[in-house]
C-alpha cells in the first residue's frame, strides 16, 4: 500500500514499514479485519464503492485508532480488480458519540422492556388468573387488549363465591388506558370483592362503589355490571345491577337473544346515585353473555360494530360457553382486521341443559 | 410461511437440470453471487437463497434455533426439501461451507456434493489448531459489527462523498447487501466464529470440493488444507486469488475450479 503523511502521523507507523510493505487490512484491529473481509470488501467488489465503515487502525504502539474510511475500487479494462483508492477520517470523538448513543438506545430498550412487563404484570390482576370451576354453572371467558397490546386498559372483570352455592360475577371498563386506569380497574375489582361479603344486592354494591370510585383521587370513573347468582336445584336465581354498563345478553332455549336490563349511571362520576336490581331466572341451557363496550365500539371505518350484529350472530345459537366466546371474539377482531380501537372483555355463564 | 417466502428464494436457470444450490456467508446476501451463479444457468438449475435475517429474507428470528449452526443447516434442508431438490451441488461460501457440510450429515440423501469456498471448521486457536483468532478478536468484531449499525444507516443516505460514478449495485440492492439486523448479525457472529465444526468433517460421506485463496486472513490455507484432510472425499484447490471472496475478486477462476471438479464423474 501507499500512505501519506497524514496517516503516518495518525498511525505513529514509518513510511518504510508501510509503503510496499503490507496490505491495508494488515494495519486493522482484529475484528475489523474480520469486518473488512465479511462486509466492507463484498461490498466493495460488488460495488465498486463504499462510503463511512467504522473501522478501527492498529496504530504502532498497539493502540487502536477508530476510523470512518470510504473507498473506491479501480477495475482494469478486462473488469479485474485494480487498485483500492482509500479516505481515511479520525472518528473518535464521533465514535465515543456513537458509543453513548448506543448506550442510550440499549437504556430506552430496557425501559421499554420493563414497562412492558409492568403493564403485563398489573393487567393480570384485573382479572381471576383462571376460572372457578362452578357446580351447576359452566364459565367461560376472554381478554382482548386494543391495538398491538402494548398498552394495558381498564377492561376487568371477575367470579367468585360468597358461599358454595352462592357466586357473584363482575366486568366493567374504566374510562382511559394506562397504568392509572388499571390501578383505579383494580381498585373496583377489589372493592367489589370486599362489598359482596356482606351486601347481597348488586344496586347496593354499585352505589356504595360509586363512593368509593368518587372518594378516590383519580379522576377516573367506570362501568361496572355485577350479577349475584344463587343455585337452586338446577337452576339459578340472578340479580344484577348495571352501572353505565352494557346490557347482558340471554340466550333462552328459544335460541332468541334477548337484552336484558338497563345501561344505569356510571359509576364514580355523581354522588348520590341510585341503582336498580332486576330479577331473572337462568334454566338449564340458558346462557348470559356480557360484555364490555369494546365489541359494539369495535369500529371498520365509519361503521361500528354495534348491538344488532351481535344479536344476529348469538342468533339460532346452540354454543356452550367456551365457543360462544370464541365466537364473538372472532367475529369482533375479524370486524377490525385483528386490530381492536379498545380493550375486550367477554364472559358467558351457561346452565348445562338437562340431560335429555 | 413457506421457505420460498422465508428465505427469499430465487429459482433459475435450466429447470432439468441438475441442483445447484448457492449459499452466501456471514455478513451478506446472495447477491454475493451475481458473477459467479450466472455462469452455471444454461447447464443447472440454480437455486439462490438469504439466511435469515440477510437481504430479503423474511423468517422470523429465533435466538435460540440460531444460536448455532445446526438451526441454519436445518434451514437448508427444509429448503431443498420444500422445493424437492435432490441430487443437489451445494455452493457454501465461508460459514455456509460448514453450514452444507452439517446439512450434508443431516440428510446426505440430499446431496450430490459440495462446494467449499474458503470455509474454517474453527476460528478459533486451539491445542495443536491455528484457526486463526483469539476470543477477544471475536469480541472486537461484536463491536465493530455495532459501531457500523450506526455509520450503516448513515451511509443509506444519499452521497455522503463525492459522486460514485460507476455504481454497479442498484439502490435498492445496496440498500439491504450486507445491512442485517444487528441483534441477528451478532448471533450469527456468535454461531460463525465460536463455531468448532472440525468432528463434523470426516461424517460428510458426499465428494467435496475445497476452493482456497492462497491468502486469507479469515480461513486460511492451513486452514483449507485442514479440511481438505479431514473429509472423507475431497479435492482442494488453491487458487491464485487472494482475500476471503475470489467468488467476487476472481470469478473466472473460481468457475473454472468448480467445472473441472463437476466435469470428474458428474
Amino acid at each position: 500500500m501507499k500512505a501519506n503523511a497524514t496517516f503516518l502521523t495518525w498511525t505513529g507507523h514509518e513510511s518504510r514499514d508501510v509503503v510496499g510493505q503490507v496490505r491495508f487490512i494488515d494495519l486493522l484491529a482484529a475484528g475489523s479485519k474480520l469486518f473488512h473481509e465479511t462486509h466492507f470488501r463484498p461490498l466493495l467488489l460488488l460495488d465498486g464503492q463504499v462510503s463511512e465503515v467504522a473501522l478501527e487502525l492498529l496504530r504502532h504502539d498497539g493502540s487502536r485508532l477508530p476510523v470512518l474510511v470510504n473507498a473506491v475500487l479501480d477495475r482494469a479494462e478486462d473488469g479485474a480488480p485494480g487498485i483500492t483508492r482509500v479516505a481515511v477520517f479520525d472518528a473518535t470523538e464521533r465514535r465515543r458519540y456513537e458509543r453513548e448513543l448506543l448506550a442510550a438506545k440499549k437504556r430506552a430498550e430496557d425501559a421499554e422492556k420493563r414497562m412492558t412487563l409492568l403493564a403485563r404484570t398489573l393487567q393480570e390482576t384485573l382479572m381471576p388468573p383462571r376460572n372457578p370451576w362452578i357446580d351447576g354453572l359452566d364459565i367461560a371467558t376472554a381478554y382482548r387488549p386494543a391495538g398491538t397490546g402494548d398498552e394495558i386498559g381498564g377492561d376487568f372483570y371477575d367470579v367468585f363465591a360468597v358461599s358454595a352455592s352462592d357466586w357473584v360475577v363482575t366486568i366493567g371498563d374504566v374510562a382511559g388506558k394506562g397504568v392509572e386506569a388499571a390501578a383505579v380497574a383494580t381498585l373496583v375489582r377489589h372493592t367489589i370483592r370486599a362489598l359482596a361479603i356482606s351486601e347481597t344486592s348488586p344496586a347496593t354494591i354499585l352505589s356504595q362503589l360509586n363512593q368509593v370510585v368518587l372518594d378516590h383521587p383519580s379522576e377516573r370513573f367506570c362501568t361496572a355490571a355485577v350479577l349475584r347468582l344463587r343455585r337452586i336445584g338446577d337452576w339459578w336465581d340472578v340479580a344484577m345491577a348495571a352501572g353505565g354498563h352494557p346490557p347482558a345478553i340471554v340466550l333462552d332455549t328459544d335460541k332468541v337473544p334477548r337484552v336484558v336490563g338497563e345501561p344505569g349511571h356510571l359509576v364514580g362520576a355523581f354522588p348520590s346515585v341510585a341503582y336498580e336490581d332486576i330479577r331473572f331466572e337462568l334454566r338449564p341451557g340458558t346462557t348470559v353473555l356480557l360484555y364490555t363496550d369494546g365489541v359494539t365500539d369495535g369500529r371498520r371505518g365509519s361503521e361500528l360494530y354495534g348491538e344488532e350484529r351481535l344479536m344476529r350472530l348469538l342468533h339460532e345459537s346452540v354454543d356452550t360457553a367456551e365457543p360462544l366466546i370464541g365466537r364473538v371474539l372472532d367475529d369482533v377482531l375479524a370486524f377490525q382486521g385483528q386490530e381492536p380501537r379498545d380493550d375486550i372483555a367477554l364472559v358467558a355463564l351457561q346452565v348445562p341443559p338437562l340431560p335429555d | 410461511m413457506h421457505p420460498v417466502e422465508a428465505f427469499n428464494v430465487t429459482d433459475r436457470g435450466r429447470p432439468d437440470g441438475q441442483v445447484m444450490v448457492f449459499a452466501h456467508g456471514f455478513g451478506c446476501d446472495q447477491n454475493m453471487w451475481r458473477h459467479v451463479a450466472p455462469q452455471f444457468e444454461d447447464r443447472y438449475r440454480v437455486v439462490l437463497f438469504d439466511f435469515v435475517g440477510a437481504g430479503g429474507a423474511r423468517a422470523p428470528y429465533d435466538p435460540d434455533r440460531y444460536a448455532s449452526l445446526d438451526g441454519y443447516a436445518d434451514d437448508v434442508v427444509r429448503i431443498c426439501r420444500a422445493l424437492g431438490l435432490r441430487d443437489v451441488v451445494f455452493v457454501g461460501h465461508s460459514v455456509s461451507a460448514m453450514i452444507g457440510a452439517l446439512a450434508e450429515v443431516a440428510a446426505p440423501d440430499l446431496f450430490d456434493a459440495l462446494v467449499m469456498i474458503g470455509p474454517s471448521p474453527r476460528y478459533l486457536d486451539d491445542a495443536g489448531y491455528h484457526g486463526g483468532f483469539e476470543p477477544a478478536d471475536i469480541d472486537n468484531l461484536l463491536d465493530s459489527l455495532a459501531g457500523n449499525y450506526l455509520g450503516w444507516s448513515a451511509s443509506m443516505a444519499p452521497a455522503i462523498m463525492g459522486n460514485p460514478d460507476r455504481p454497479e449495485l442498484g439502490e435498492e440492492l445496496r440498500a439491504s447487501f450486507c445491512t442485517v439486523d444487528p441483534a441477528i448479525a451478532e448471533g450469527f457472529a456468535r454461531a460463525t466464529f465460536l463455531a468448532d465444526n472440525r468432528a463434523d468433517l470426516p461424517a460428510v460421506s458426499a465428494r467435496c470440493l475445497v476452493l482456497q485463496s492462497r491468502e486469507d486472513i479469515i480461513a486460511s490455507p492451513e486452514v483449507g488444507r485442514y479440511v481438505a484432510d479431514h473429509l472423507a472425499d475431497a479435492s482442494l484447490v488453491v487458487l491464485d486469488a487472494t482475500g476471503h471472496c475470489p467468488h467476487l475478486s476472481a470469478p473466472g477462476e473460481v468457475v473454472d475450479a468448480m467445472n473441472d471438479f463437476l466435469k470428474v464423474r458428474a
